[in-house]
């Protein structure tokens, strides 16, 4: 799923400051599940912005709350047009899909982004998330034991561990597991340590030339074709 | 043939001394100028380092003009950090233009360690496909297949870490690195002669060169701060304590003490080709360890 963070309540404060009603979005999806942006957070940032409002002594803001199944497919937002009519800007708390989503569907609308997305994650335990997939385009983890480099190494590489690993952790960050000895341990458990023995040459980076669409029609099965 | 006096002097089979002199941050360039002057006859080669721990300083490449210019043999560090591959390619062709074909080739610190925390961090490529890129170019072609005019012939070497705490994938790289045209090592920090041996009795199989790297610390304070901070050193506890027990201010010296040591018993022992001695910002003290180092006559090899 999709991992985001709600931005600083100031910095949110700074963004609406020229719009007299504003329309909260949450979404029921990604950010529901990370707490970024549901229902709940949408009805919590609408008291804070309250009460900054009331402390600030500027009661210029009207506040209105909406949660969408999901912000990001157009089913769910055939409604919004209607609902935003006397709306001056919406504050999306979807991720960065979502914001574009809402904005392509409200030309005359500004969309404001209040979460910072920050990646593809998984559910470690119950409020921590870790990053597993960059969407690079070029999936290897047949080769790497299911541990990607390139989302998990701070450099990406693709040959193995820099010299920069001490006691299996990473140079950039003492707290973060080097993903290669990762790799290299789960390799040789599965007896496969030949795939880190292999040269891997430079990546192709046209794989992701952004942005990315895929498209797919029933009769094609099998997934998708990028183009 | 050789293509760099470097080498030749590495296959004359006689113990050979490099080190390393770290730009500037500024274009003051009188500091290395100097430095410069006072190693190129004292060492066999001289590396100019790339961004060091990811520093911003004066470029890696125009030191080594310089020190061409002051006629010292200099060793092109070169990192994938900071450049793509057309990047790569592109500085590596110049420096062959230049005349500097000795090519030191590193993945890079990562910027988190830098100054530049923010910056974008690059690595397009690691140290392995950069001395493939390099082959590459050798071979008279761009990584994308296009025939160049004239082909660059280089020196190339790499790094590796024969006292990492966990060394077998350490070794792959290693034989990856050897595979991909590395013809000399220059390797991280060598505080513990019993696992450099170690690693010694295993790379010797290879048709390399090899460069123990003697990193010159300053006080134990100093060497703990490296353990915490600076990828790729592990000092040993036996040297911190060394360090530990002469009296403040005397750290130096003891360190240097330290570094002529292991090069005496490097060479008599002659456990490999040569030495790559790191005074990390010291690099006036250089020419004292070496002498030092030779005190005690040594069999020539």
């Amino acid at each position: 799923m999709i991992v985001a963070e709600q931005k600083p309540l100031d910095e949110i404060v700074r963004m609406i400051t020229p719009y007299e009603n504003v329309m909260i979005i949450g979404c029921g999806t990604c950010m529901t599940v990370c707490n970024a942006g549901g229902e709940n957070e949408v009805s919590f940032l609408h008291d804070a912005l309250r009460l900054a409002q009331t402390r600030s002594g500027d009661a210029y803001h009207n506040f209105y709350e909406l949660t969408l199944k999901r912000q990001c497919d157009p089913e769910f937002l055939e409604l919004l047009e209607e609902r935003v009519s006397s709306i001056d800007a919406v504050l999306s708390l979807g991720c960065g899909i979502g914001v574009q989503a809402i904005a392509e569907k409200l030309a005359d609308t500004p969309v404001l982004p209040g979460v910072n997305t920050s990646f593809m994650g998984m559910t470690k335990e119950s409020g921590i998330w870790d990053e597993r997939c960059a969407a690079c385009g070029d999936c290897r983890l047949e080769d790497t034991a299911g541990i990607c480099p390139i989302t998990r190494c701070t450099k990406g590489i693709l040959n193995g561990p820099c010299a920069g690993t001490k006691n299996g952790k990473c140079e950039a960050n003492m707290e973060m597991d080097c993903a290669w000895i990762q790799i290299y341990e789960r390799l040789e458990r599965l007896q496969q340590l030949e795939k880190i023995r292999r040269y891997y040459p430079l990546r192709n980076f046209r794989a992701i030339p952004r942005p990315r669409r895929i498209t797919s029609v029933a009769s094609d099965v099998g997934g998708g074709k990028s183009g | 043939m050789a293509n760099s006096l470097f080498e030749e002097k590495l296959n004359s089979g006689e113990f050979i001394i490099t080190t390393e002199i770290g730009p500037p941050k500024g274009v003051d360039l009188t500091e290395m100028i100097h430095h410069i002057d006072l190693l190129k006859d004292k060492v066999d080669a001289i590396n100019i380092t790339d961004h060091q721990s990811s520093v911003m300083r004066y470029p890696s490449l125009g030191g080594c003009l310089l020190v061409k210019e002051h006629g010292g043999e200099p060793i092109f560090q070169m990192t994938c950090r900071d450049r793509n591959r057309l990047a790569l390619q592109a500085d590596l062709m110049f420096a062959y233009s230049r005349n500097v074909v000795n090519v030191l080739c590193l993945t890079g610190d990562s910027v988190d360690v830098g100054d530049h925390k923010e910056a974008k961090p690059v690595f397009d490529a690691d140290s392995v496909q950069l001395l493939e890129i390099i082959k590459t170019l050798e071979s008279g072609y761009d990584t994308a297949g296009n025939e160049l005019n004239k082909a660059p012939q280089f020196f190339a070497g790499a790094s590796v870490h024969p006292e990492a705490d966990f060394i077998e994938p350490q070794l792959i790289k290693f034989d990856k690195k050897v595979s991909a045209g590395a013809r000399f090592f220059q390797t991280q920090g060598i505080f513990d002669l019993a696992s450099f041996r170690r690693f010694m009795q295993y790379a010797s199989r290879f048709n390399v060169k090899i460069l123990a790297g003697i990193i010159v610390l300053s006080s134990a304070g100093a060497a703990r701060y490296m353990n915490k901070n600076v990828p790729g050193i592990l000092v040993a506890q036996e040297i911190i304590d060394e360090l530990a027990s002469v009296e403040k201010g005397k750290g130096l010296e003891k360190g240097m003490e330290i570094a002529a040591r292991f090069i005496r018993k490097i060479r008599e022992e002659k456990l490999c080709d040569g030495v790559h001695i790191m005074a990390v910002g010291n690099e006036h003290i250089v020419p004292e360890i070496i002498e030092a180092s030779s005190a005690v006559s040594v069999p020539s090899r």
